[in-house]
């Protein structure tokens, strides 16, 4: 246990502000993951990623804190993206992949112009690849404020938003505002990409979004249970991440410390891995959108012989 | 801009631009659009763990990308189109190769010049210990798609019709995609990670909108590669400013100016597979 835990890790304030962030991200990303899997949303989460680098390295050129750049450029993206109906695309067609490559490079662009203007050169590496170590604290507030307004818009949409991933026409046919729950969702998705940036960075964000909450689906069938179990095992993954991440100033090579990030994405990986190991028999949940094998072509041809 | 210095900068840009126009062709006709995003993630690794330990960067990419074009290619994860469950499987392994880089980076002393040039590209920087192996996987991957071409157009323009003639459709798509992964490890040095895509795809899915006749196809692909390379190149030079960001950006200007080409006057051509 004391390896684990190494001198000074809870009394270390950076610590702690970390695993009050890491928290508030895990908790975040595992709600809204639960949702983006449903919805067969998980590339939108990539796109919000691409674009959120844009938006953070924007803004550390304006001197900005790149949580603003993150969440700035992710909503109004998310406000695009419903208004060109480009989340219903299911991966990285050539279109949006060309687009956003155009976005990193501006990305790279606002790296390399905000490097000379500041001559501070860890900024490529804390946009890209988080910074929740360094977290100043006066944006603390403002980190927990925007993960509990995200949560709030998904716990007033959470049973509109299971009903138009099911059954876009039926909630039309009740008056349900497709487009503006929509829009609302993919808000809610921005802030949680941009909460995970700053932890993990925004290359690696996808990983808290997508991992904890298809892990939980594996395991229980309830969008709400879904939702717990995700938020935990997100949990679990960043709190022994930064545990760990601690720990390695004491592992070669001495005094440096390996990366949150690293530790995180990899235990996230671990996790779905594990849930692989489970009693054989037990239905798979699926997401409402992949078809069940009993409705394909072989066992229909099967029935009418 | 010509000085001998710059030299080597516009013939490894350039070597780099014809390949990547020919393999993109291929990417984008057969939809491979997820392997070219895919297998430079896992080649970043690979370069930032070769850097680490002192060995040449192109060693790296190229050992990483290709088991990654294997992995991709034998797990089965389709890459012509996305089915549910190896998609997070996959999505993740693909952050978790990221997140390696991001550890072999940040051990190393020089962690922010590299994040940043491995990831965004750097063809200044391109040294003579690179020049030669990336001349020489150019030739390797012409000869490998100037070989296999007549397989490749057939599996990728009629999939069934190359199966009853006997060609097996999934060794032609590993086999297509190791050599993307040998054109990905000489086109990271130069663009990036994080902008392959750009370079790769972009010049040939704006040929493709432009005609479907292959040969005009592929041709028009390299030149545009080869314009957005140049330009790039001569921007960056006068402007300081990153080589990825004028790649990222005139990529997709030229994508879209091929998109509005299509929309203005539709392509007549058919392929033609003779």
């Amino acid at each position: 246990m004391h390896y684990l835990f190494e001198p000074g890790l809870f009394s270390s304030g950076p610590v702690r502000t970390a695993l009050l962030v890491g928290a508030v991200v895990a908790v975040t990303s595992g709600v809204i993951g639960v949702f983006t899997v449903l919805r067969g949303q998980s590339f939108a989460g990539h796109s919000l990623a691409d674009v959120a680098t844009t938006g953070g390295s924007g803004a550390f050129l304006v001197g900005l804190n790149q949580f603003w750049g993150f969440l700035v450029a992710g909503v109004v993206a998310a406000a695009l993206m419903e208004a060109i109906g480009v989340q219903r695309r299911r991966g990285r067609d050539v279109a949006t992949g060309v687009v956003l490559g155009a976005a990193l490079g501006a990305a790279a662009l606002f790296l390399y112009l905000g490097t000379l203007q500041t001559a501070t050169t860890g900024a490529s590496f804390t946009v890209l690849f988080g910074s929740i170590f360094v977290i100043s604290p006066d944006t603390v507030p403002a980190l927990i404020a925007s993960g509990a307004i995200a949560l709030l818009v998904i716990a007033v949409l959470a049973r509109v938003l299971l009903l138009t991933s099911v059954s876009p026409d039926l909630a039309r046919a009740r008056g349900v505002n497709v487009r503006l729950v929509g829009t609302a969702y993919l808000a809610a998705l921005a802030v949680s990409v941009s909460l995970a940036a700053v932890a993990i960075g925004a290359v690696l964000s996808t990983a808290l979004l997508i991992g904890p909450s298809a892990t939980a689906l594996r395991v229980t069938r309830s969008p709400g249970r879904a939702m717990a179990a995700s938020a935990v095992t997100g949990l679990a993954a960043t709190w022994l991440g930064i545990v760990l991440a601690y720990d390695s100033y004491y592992w070669p090579p001495h005094g440096h410390g390996w990366p949150v990030s690293f530790f995180v994405v990899t235990l996230v990986l671990v996790g779905y891995l594990l849930s692989y190991i489970r009693p054989r028999g037990r239905q798979v949940p699926r997401s409402p959108h992949e078809e069940a094998p009993e409705c394909g072509p072989e066992t229909s041809v099967g029935a009418v012989r | 801009m010509f000085s001998p210095l710059m030299m080597n900068t516009w013939v490894t840009a350039s070597i780099v631009a014809v390949i990547a126009g020919i393999v993109g062709f291929f990417a984008v006709l057969r939809g491979s659009t997820f392997a070219a995003h895919a297998i430079p993630n896992g080649a970043f690794a690979g370069a930032a763990g070769a850097s680490l330990l002192g060995i040449n960067v192109i060693w790296g990419l190229a050992v990483f990308a290709v088991a990654g074009a294997l992995g991709i290619g034998t797990l089965g994860a389709d890459t012509r189109g996305r089915r549910a469950r190896e998609d997070v499987v996959t999505a993740l392994a693909l952050v978790v190769m990221l997140g390696l880089g991001a550890l072999f980076v940040s051990i190393s002393s020089q962690y922010a010049e590299e994040t940043y040039a491995l990831l965004f590209g750097e063809v200044f920087g391109v040294s003579r210990g690179e020049v030669l192996p990336i001349l020489g996987l150019g030739v390797v991957v012409a000869i490998a798609i100037g070989v296999a071409f007549r397989p490749l157009m057939l599996t990728s323009a009629l999939p069934e019709v190359a199966e009853a003639r006997g060609v097996s459709t999934r060794g032609v798509e590993l086999y297509f995609l190791i050599v993307m992964a040998l054109a990905t490890s000489m086109t990271v040095p130069v663009v990036g990670a994080l902008l392959m895509f750009s370079l790769m795809i972009g010049p040939a899915a704006a040929a493709r909108s432009v005609t479907a006749r292959p040969g005009t196809a592929m041709t028009l692909s390299v030149v545009i590669a080869l314009a957005t390379v140049w330009l790039s190149i001569a921007l960056s030079y006068q402007t300081n400013w990153p080589l990825g960001f004028f790649v990222g950006t005139i990529g997709a200007a030229f994508y879209l100016i091929g998109l509005a080409a299509r929309a203005v006057a539709p392509r007549r051509a058919q392929a033609v597979i003779s």
